[in-house]
């Protein structure tokens, strides 16, 4: 069976990669191009783990063929920190506990992410509804909120510093 | 499988009806990527419309809003003009899934998934909103609810697709509401799902009513009866109770899991009185 040939853009740098006509973006990102970040928990949407963006829109890359990514802005968690410093969602994980087995929580960075990008100031409530898509077994989800309302404080200070530099 | 993104509209529709075996469209995957990978379906071809224009975007016109077959329903809850007009159309479509769903999945996946829970297709039908279908012999425009036939199974003739929903432009003093129930209160399959889009006279009187319920029966129904217990009225407690009997006739559901016969036949009555008095509100009336 001879593959598809794709040209897209991964984290800023363009790929190409040559995959099977049903193979999902998230088979591509793990076996093709060794990005292991995105994880493979259901396979169905159903549970987050593989989220990344496509053209800023945060989707389940499990429910994504490889083929759709042509042309295309993805983002992994692989792109989330900065060369060696952590985003502040990272750093605040980790501060809060926020993670055990670790297994949902590249799902639930690039998920909050995708929310902090668009509602710097995300109440409980926001959060709660904009994590839905994203399962944990271990955590019990409180400390998630928690950690991603600490990140939203910290990106807001961040920013507002940027601001005052560039006056 | 074979997969194609072609550019246009008549591009998509001369692959689909020259495929050798079974070809189905790809508009956001979350329901035929699932059922590939379960196994309950093995397309010989792939046909991703996304890459066609027509199906990539909302526009508003004289007549009303045309919804591409492409648009992500998260796109249409970032459309301000349209959730004014059909606020109802617009909250259904985002109960769908999860935002991670939402950014992808759209109005015509869910109505051609054929599945009698599909959350927007009883806020579609009591809109009136139709589809404009193309296909080998040219283009026809159906009433939205004149496709599904049966769960898992539409109208749609072999090489046909769907371009594109309209929805009319509401008559003044018009609003329209959608609820379901579930169990929880994101990512699940509804119970029971109602729909009601209403249009006022002059005096707050309901002049013309859609109703319609998912859920609780092999597809969608449109209440005519619930219709017309309301219409004339300014939904006082009479008239409620009459639309809640038309509409708990009007079921015919399994009984699994979610819920009982009797359990989905009285919520049914439940959620259409309440989705009832949400778009008589949103028409202005009080
Ligand atoms: C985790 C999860 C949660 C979900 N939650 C809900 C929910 O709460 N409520 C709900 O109603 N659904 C839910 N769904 C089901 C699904 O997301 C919806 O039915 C969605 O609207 C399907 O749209 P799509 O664009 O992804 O369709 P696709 O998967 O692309 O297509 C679905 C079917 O329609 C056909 N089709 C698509 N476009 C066209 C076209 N233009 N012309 C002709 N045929 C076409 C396809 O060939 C396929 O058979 C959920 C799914 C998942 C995975
Ligand atoms: S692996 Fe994609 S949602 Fe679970
Ligand atoms: S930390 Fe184990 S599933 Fe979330």
């Amino acid at each position: 069976m001879s593959g598809i040939h794709v040209s897209t853009t991964i984290n800023g740098d363009p790929v190409e990669f040559v995959c099977q006509p049903g193979e999902t973006l998230l088979d591509v990102l793990r076996d093709r191009l060794r990005l292991t970040g995105s994880k493979d928990g259901c396979g169905t949407g159903d549970c987050g783990a593989c989220s990344v963006t496509v053209d800023g829109r945060l989707v389940c890359s499990c429910l994504v063929l490889g083929a759709e990514a042509e042309g295309r802005e993805v983002t992994t968690i692989e792109g989330l920190a900065d060369g060696e410093n952590l985003h502040p969602l990272q750093s605040k994980f980790i501060e809060h506990a926020a993670l055990q087995c670790g297994i949902c929580t590249p799902g639930f960075l690039v998920a909050a992410k995708a929310l902090l990008d668009r509602n710097s100031n995300p109440t409980e409530e926001e959060i709660r509804f904009a994590l839905a898509g994203n399962l944990c077994r271990c955590t019990g989800y409180d400390k998630i909120v928690r950690a991603v309302s600490a990140a939203a404080t910290e990106v807001r200070k961040q920013e507002g510093r940027k601001q005052r530099r560039s006056f | 499988m074979r997969y194609a993104a072609p550019t246009t509209t008549r591009e998509a529709a001369a692959l689909i009806a020259k495929a050798k075996g079974r070809a189905f469209v790809l508009a956001g995957g979350t329901d035929l990527l699932v059922r590939m990978k379960i196994g309950t379906i093995e397309p010989e071809l792939v046909v991703d419309i996304k890459r066609i224009p027509a199906t990539q975007s909302i526009t508003k016109s004289a007549t009303g809003f045309r919804i591409g077959a492409g648009v992500p329903t998260a796109a249409m809850g970032e459309n301000n003009a349209l959730k004014k007009a059909w606020p109802g159309v617009v909250e259904a479509a985002n109960l769908i899934g999860s935002d991670q769903i939402q950014n992808r999945c759209t109005i015509v996946g869910n109505l051609c998934n054929a599945s009698p829970a599909a959350d927007s297709v009883p806020a579609l039908i009591a809109a009136g909103a139709k589809a404009a279908i193309v296909g080998p012999r040219g283009r026809r425009t159906v009433a939205v609810d004149k496709i599904v036939t049966g769960p898992g199974t539409t109208s749609l003739k072999k090489g046909e697709f769907i371009e594109a929903i309209t929805l009319p432009r509401p008559p003044p003093r018009s609003g329209d509401a959608y609820l379901r129930f579930i169990p929880r209160t994101e990512m699940d399959i509804a119970v029971v799902g109602a729909g009601v889009s209403l249009t006022l006279g002059p005096n707050g009187v309901v002049k013309k009513a859609r109703v319609t319920l998912g859920a609780v029966a092999p597809t969608v129904v449109l209440v005519p009866a619930a219709a017309r217990a309301i219409t004339g009225t300014r939904l006082e407690d009479v008239a409620l109770a009459k639309l809640a009997a038309a509409c708990e006739a009007a079921c015919n559901p399994i009984d699994d899991m979610r819920g009982t016969i009797e359990y989905r036949t009285e919520v049914a009555g439940v959620l259409a009185r309440r989705a009832a008095k949400i778009a008589y509100q949103r028409a202005g009336g009080n």
